[in-house]
């Protein structure tokens, strides 16, 4: 099993993300992790799923994810040609006597302090699966209190641009 | 009706190309637009039953001097006749029902007409827009519940998208790899005052088939096909709809490859042709089955590699190279990795096959099939189909539907339900034209022949059409029978009654020791499910509840007065007939490859293997 993932261009109607959440799961295929949001054009959505699946259930998904009425369009993001990024936020106890600690680990994983608070404090921190994770292993010994984070999204580098064509082809038949 | 909607092809856009080039924009109530559209994409025949929801549509219904709406008896007689009207016209087929109870009755044929790829719009009223979300009186999430087993769905809130949404669901339907499309129109939309305009754009960004296919996979699959030694042309359900049969025809005599069609495709090549080799599959025909296990290359059109097929998927066809065209890329390689994947409409396939083969021969490339003809005639002569006949002078299932086939004869259009008898109808009914057999392929729906005979005959009133039901089948949804009195819609039924559940009762013997739990549908609780059944109560009297619901009901129960039944029902055109016909309660369906074993397991009787001398590699 490896992990891909795909990017999907979305009609931005109601009930795509659960076509879209329906299809995996009749389908047999698990989502790792997904983020939908709006992209540059108010019609289209942006879907970033990430699957772990073989190469050939991984043809299946794409294919069948295709016959969906409302995707536009679905690329898979190479890891090694795209920036992938998660967001999370932590709060983690802290005392007057670990803060000071906290917010040096905080400050080498470029991360931010966003709340404070007398038992607490809640840092917000963006970046690859990898790093957030050495992050949350460095911060695990203070105590986590709630942990909350969001989907991977990811963008492919360079000029090009994966939405410009459809989106243009949106344009012509609206 | 529109040109269009004559012969569909695949990728045009039915809102395109409907012969109404000056614009409409007239002021009207949902409801009204909904008509309007529904003639304007070429509607006839709907079938439904109306109820609170969708009650607005019914009354503008009834002053469309184009749509034909037929009252049918349950939402599920509603649906599958839309399917028997598709698949006997080729046109999209239509059925209409109210919101919750009216659309889950709808479920079950939509997921049948998804399975078999069949073009139907099912048309479904919803609460009122504000009361969605509520649990309002009959409401049910439609599209929600659909959504698995539909190609697409709609929830109409706004009226203004009634005429877009509707021309989307034809197209949709029709299209590419044709399926059911689900519309859902809440009440306040049908209600409401709106414009109604047409033509209309449709606004479908994402959805785009490909019909052409490429040139390069084209050129290498004729290759392959000149240089095989035992090709095998492994013919689907996607030719018939396609309306490629007579491409098909051209190229199997170009080449001299032997065809097998499968279940969804019996008429898409004659089976009086000598190439043919019949249906593969778990009932299939030994040389058909046979022939895939030791073919080279499956030259595989519009066919789905479905577990009924293949048995055992690592066993089939272990020496084969796949060629696998079909009109939707997610098929291909699903099951079966294909050497040379081609995705397009069957119809341009095989036409542009055609000349890529002709090329070939041209460049004295032409393939050598003699040892592998030799080898298949061999095949046909030692294990042709056949049955042994019933004892006691008892009717056998075979024979009766043998004569019912060479005497209602090749222009026919027969229904069949699920089953036995269904399995008898595909190897013993000949059939030799596109269009003339209809069957729950692929969700295997009991109860499917009465409407879907009824929605042939709607569609196609100038066919004989002849149910092939079994016992079980019939009392599932023979209440249609009253929808075809009442509506001048003559069809025929032939009830295959040996008393019992008659495939379900095969596997019981063969695999269960014949502990017949629950399979005798004659008898009550007390019965040992030893006795013969077709001996039982005989409860219900067919004959009697076909007269009740207005048809003329005829009893045959001996081999010698086979022929004049059927010759009397045929004379019977003003009314529905029912035939029942009492038949051997323990004939079972041969060939047979057991679930999930190897095809090379095939039975041709009972303990009979066939002897293939395997020396093939």
């Amino acid at each position: 099993m490896s992990k891909h993932t795909l990017s999907v261009l979305v009609e931005n109607k109601p009930g795509v993300l659960a076509r879209i959440a329906a299809l995996f799961s009749r389908r047999g295929f698990n989502i790792d992790s997904l983020a939908v949001g709006p992209t540059e054009h108010p019609d289209v959505s942006r879907m970033t799923i990430v699957v772990n699946v073989e190469d050939l259930p991984l043809e299946q998904v794409t294919k069948q994810l295709n016959k969906l009425v409302n995707v536009i369009k679905i690329v898979e993001l190479d890891q090694s040609a795209a920036i992938q990024r998660e967001l999370v936020l932590v709060k983690v106890r802290a005392d007057n006597e670990t803060r000071s600690q906290i917010v040096e680990i905080v400050q080498l994983f470029r991360a931010k302090t966003v709340d404070v608070s007398p038992e607490a404090v809640t840092i917000e921190a963006t970046g690859s699966s990898d790093k957030l994770e050495a992050m949350l292993r460095m911060l695990e010994p203070y105590g986590i209190k709630e942990l909350v984070q969001s989907g991977l999204v990811a963008i492919g580098r360079g000029a090009r641009s994966i939405t410009d064509r459809s989106l243009r082809a949106l344009d012509r038949s609206a | 009706m529109t040109e269009h909607a004559a012969s569909p092809r695949r990728g045009d856009n039915p809102a395109a190309h409907a012969p109404a080039p000056q614009h409409v924009a007239e002021t009207m109530t949902g409801a009204q637009s909904l008509i309007r559209s529904l003639e304007a994409v070429g509607a006839d025949t709907v079938f439904g039953i109306p109820g609170g929801a969708i009650l607005p549509a019914y009354d503008p219904l009834m002053d469309s001097v184009k749509v034909r709406h037929i009252l049918v008896r349950h939402e599920q007689g509603a649906g599958h006749a839309a399917t028997g009207y598709a698949q006997a016209t080729g046109k999209v087929g239509v059925c209409m029902a109210t919101s919750g109870p009216g659309a889950t009755n709808l479920v079950t044929p939509i997921a049948d007409a998804y399975m078999d790829s069949v073009p139907v719009v099912a048309i479904t009223g919803q609460v009122s827009s504000k009361a969605i979300g509520t649990d309002a009186f009959q409401e049910a999430d439609i599209c929600g519940i659909t959504m698995p087993i539909t190609k697409h769905n709609y929830l109409v809130t706004d009226p203004a998208e009634i005429p877009r949404v509707i021309a989307e669901a034809f197209h949709i339907a029709a299209t590419g790899r044709p399926g059911p499309v689900l519309v859902d129109i809440a009440k306040d939309a049908l209600q409401a005052t709106t414009t109604f305009r047409w033509p209309v754009e449709t606004a479908l960004p994402g959805y785009r088939p490909v019909t052409k296919p490429h040139a390069k996979q084209i050129r290498e699959a004729a290759k392959m096909l000149v240089s095989s030694k035992r090709p095998v042309l492994y013919v689907g359900g996607g030719v018939i709809k396609a309306q490629a049969t007579a491409e098909l025809r051209i190229l199997a005599e170009l080449t001299g490859a032997p065809v097998v069609t499968t279940l969804m495709a019996l008429g898409a090549f004659p089976d009086s042709h000598p190439q043919h080799l019949g249906m593969p599959g778990m009932h299939g025909s030994v040389p058909a089955v046979t022939a895939l296990q030791k073919s080279d290359l499956l030259f595989t059109l519009g066919a789905r590699f479905d577990d009924r097929v293949t048995g055992k998927l690592d066993g089939f066809a272990p020496y084969a190279k796949i060629v696998h065209a079909d009109i939707d890329p997610a098929e291909i390689g699903k099951n079966r990795p294909a050497d040379v994947p081609i995705v397009g409409d069957a119809r341009e396939v095989l036409a542009d096959l055609i000349v890529a083969v002709q090329a070939e021969f041209d460049a004295g490339h032409k393939g050598d099939y003699a040892e592998w003809w030799e080898k298949l005639d061999e095949w046909k002569r030692t294990y042709p189909l056949g049955f042994e006949p019933a004892p006691n002078g008892q009717l056998s299932p075979q024979q009766v539907i043998e004569r019912i086939g060479r005497l209602v004869g090749p222009d026919a259009i027969y229904a069949a339900g699920v089953g036995q008898h269904q399995m008898w109808s595909s190897q013993y009914i000949r059939f030799e034209k596109p269009g003339t057999w209809l069957n729950s392929g692929g969700a295997g729906t009991m109860g499917y022949a009465v409407p879907a005979a009824m929605g042939a005959k709607a569609g196609r009133p100038e066919a004989a059409v002849w149910a092939i039901d079994g016992d079980g089948c019939f009392q599932m949804t023979n209440q249609e029978l009253v929808t075809c009195a009442l509506n001048d819609i003559p069809i025929k039924v032939a009830v295959i009654n040996n008393g019992s559940l008659g495939m379900v009762r095969q596997w019981q013997t063969l695999f269960y020791n014949q502990r017949y739990s629950n399979t005798v549908l004659h008898s009550g609780p007390g019965h040992d499910g030893i006795e013969p059944p077709a001996q039982g109560t005989r409860i219900p009297d067919f004959v009697l509840l076909s007269e009740a619901m207005g048809c003329v009901g005829l009893r045959c129960e001996r081999p010698e007065d086979l022929d004049a039944v059927i010759k009397q029902a045929m004379e019977i055109n003003d009314r529905p007939v029912v035939i029942d016909f009492i038949v051997h309660q323990d004939a079972m369906v041969w060939p047979m490859v057991a679930a999930g074993t190897s095809n090379d397991e095939i039975q041709f009787a009972k303990g009979v293997r066939p002897d293939f001398g395997d020396d093939l590699d």
